[in-house]
């Protein structure tokens, strides 16, 4: 008994080293053939990475450098200023990077829970004129540009956010409806979700691009972009209603009674009791719709706004490069995935911060 | 002696369930009165009605000689007029226990945050959980919550204290520390009204005990009388349980 104990682990220490990989990759039948699978998919991947980095252009004095293949990387510098910010006027770009740098810092701000709170708001209010007027110009000794040369990454950042923020009140009172109980309230909120998540989001931005103002009188002139941006609105807002009234109904009814038992009016009870729970309990389906309204601000393309997609599209047309468009879609795709990437990580940080609250 | 509460002819039905059937009763300004009853006797839904938590269906409810009834204005004075300690506790999970007991006064009465604060201290300190105040609800034990819930109704300053089975939800050794805080404050002249199954605490605490059953108000006596001699065949079965258990 003694000496099976003591020499077992001895004689594990002692298997040679290529029966423990052998082990590892083909343990059981499963395993041998997941082995093999990815072999597979890695020898499959060779090519493109050899087109990405071992053949490729990163400097070319000539676009004519790109043309014995490989990736043209070269290519993405020399066209970065126009997928970045489209049609700007070039000598006006430092204003475009200036409303990114604000969004971001916004952004950032807002990330911090400590801040959040009237103050906040009052900062957005002062932010998004401050972005719009650098953005138009027209005062302030600022050349104007009208929304129609408006391009690239800061499109795509102003689109995402303002209709992501914008939805969000929306969102909560159609969720509050949804939920309440007056009737006449509750049925517009369902007819309205209802209406606007069945249509898909390129009919929606196509009636407020390209139909409404055939149907207005010709002196309404809403700018197209606007119209885009409040067709982007309408549909976050039917989504995060949803989300938002699934937290609602996750609610216990003692946290109402409590704060009516204390005297507290109804709005405050919303705001403070209410809203913060609900969406605490809604993190992961508010983060999906954040990411998937990201994304669907490409789709923007289809009725001519000029966003980073199409800016990347339309650099790509260029005669003079071997046709880039693989090179222009993947560094966009890239931009997408950071953004993207960026909102998961955050939504990790703020559930880690949620769920330390509830340990002892 | 002025009146605290008084309920005259009150009825309740919840859909075509008689829950309340013509209650009469008053509870004087400092009086200590506890509710006791079998489960589904309408205790809770008696003291819920008081700050309409749930609304009655006939006769009258005066709160500190305040009229309930469809007038909001009166509603909002009633229900900072007395105070509620739920079964649940019913904490805001969001908030550190400091929040709980300060944001309801700056939301109801406007108090500015520092006073609110001290306000918040000063009850935490007297229901002996200061110590805990940066904690979040969901650290602390069932018994430290519902103490905390005391005194965050405590911070509303509230001339009544109603208390809906404030221990049912709590393991057996808890029970004794939020006892011992109701018993407190019942010492400091609290005017309380307790739906509780604690016959110690009715025996220790209580002027009058109010006696349920099946939605009606079968006895209401001084606790000697009450567990001692009780009148109504239907108490002494209660009790009778309540020994045998």
């Amino acid at each position: 008994m003694q000496s099976t104990v003591m020499t077992s682990p001895h004689l594990r220490r002692k298997s040679p080293l290529v029966l423990r990989i052998a082990k590892a990759f083909f343990g059981d039948l499963l395993g041998a053939c997941l082995t093999l699978l990815s072999v597979g998919i890695l020898l499959a991947l060779v090519p493109a990475f050899k087109w990405a980095f071992i053949d490729a252009h990163w400097y070319v004095a000539t676009p004519q450098g790109c043309f014995s293949g490989g990736a043209c990387w070269a290519f993405i510098g020399s066209k970065l200023r126009l997928i970045l910010f489209g049609l700007y006027p070039p000598e006006e770009q430092w204003r475009a990077a200036l409303v990114v740098g604000v969004i971001l810092i916004m952004v950032l701000l807002t990330a911090w829970p400590r801040l959040w709170g009237a103050r906040l708001l009052a900062l957005w209010a002062v932010g998004i004129a401050l972005m719009l007027v650098l953005m138009a110009g027209g005062i302030a000794g600022l050349p104007p540009v009208p929304t129609s040369k408006w391009g690239g990454l800061p499109v795509t950042l102003l689109l995402a956010t303002l209709s992501l923020g914008m939805a969000f009140p929306f969102a909560v009172i159609l969720a509050l409806a949804r939920r309440g109980s007056l009737p006449i309230a509750r049925a517009i909120a369902i007819f309205l979700i209802e209406i606007v998540r069945g249509l898909p989001l390129v009919g929606l931005l196509f009636v407020a691009a390209i139909l409404l103002p055939l149907f207005l009188p010709a002196d309404w002139t809403i700018d197209k972009l606007g119209r885009t941006l409040a067709a982007l609105t309408i549909f976050a807002a039917a989504y995060l209603a949803e989300v938002v009234r699934g937290g609602l109904q996750g609610l216990p009814s003692g946290q109402i009674e409590a704060a009516q038992a204390l005297g507290i009016p109804y709005w405050k009870t919303v705001w403070h009791i209410v809203l913060p729970q609900a969406i605490q309990k809604v993190i992961p389906p508010l983060t999906n719709t954040a990411i998937v309204m990201v994304k669907n601000t490409s789709l923007v393309l289809i009725v001519g706004v000029f966003d980073m997609l199409s800016a990347a599209r339309s650099a790509a047309t260029d005669p003079a490069w071997p046709a880039p468009s693989k090179e222009a879609y993947l560094f966009v795709a890239a931009i997408y995935l950071v953004i993207c990437y960026g909102i998961s990580l955050y939504s990790r940080h703020l559930e880690a911060g949620i769920n330390a609250r509830n340990r002892s | 002696m002025t009146t605290a509460i008084e309920v005259q002819g009150l009825n309740k039905y919840f859909g075509s369930y008689h829950a309340l059937r013509n209650i009469d009763f008053h509870v004087e300004s400092g009086e200590r009165v506890v509710i006791c009853g079998p489960s589904g006797s309408g205790k809770s839904t008696l003291i819920r009605c008081l700050n309409q938590l749930e609304r009655h269906d006939a006769g009258e409810i005066r709160v500190s000689g305040i009229l309930l009834g469809d007038n909001v204005r009166n509603l909002d004075a009633i229900r900072r007029e007395a105070g509620m300690v739920f079964q649940h506790f019913n904490l805001f999970p969001h908030l550190t226990v400091l929040e709980n007991c300060a944001l309801p006064q700056i939301l109801s009465r406007k108090t500015p945050r520092p006073e609110a604060e001290n306000c918040a201290r000063q009850y935490l300190d007297r229901v002996r959980i200061l110590d805990q105040a940066e904690k979040f609800p969901g650290q602390l034990s069932g018994g430290q919550q519902q103490r905390v819930a005391i005194a965050r109704a405590l911070c509303m300053e509230p001339r009544i204290m109603l208390f809906d089975e404030p221990t049912s939800a709590l393991d057996p050794e808890m029970i004794h520390e939020v006892l011992d805080t109701m018993v407190e404050l019942a010492e400091g002249g609290m005017t309380m009204l307790v739906v509780t199954h604690e016959m110690g605490f009715a025996r220790q605490v209580a002027d009058r005990v109010v006696y349920m059953e099946a939605g009606e108000i079968v006895e209401i006596a001084p606790p000697d009388r009450f567990f001692d001699a009780p009148a109504d065949e239907r108490s002494q079965r209660f009790l009778s349980k309540l020994v045998r258990n």
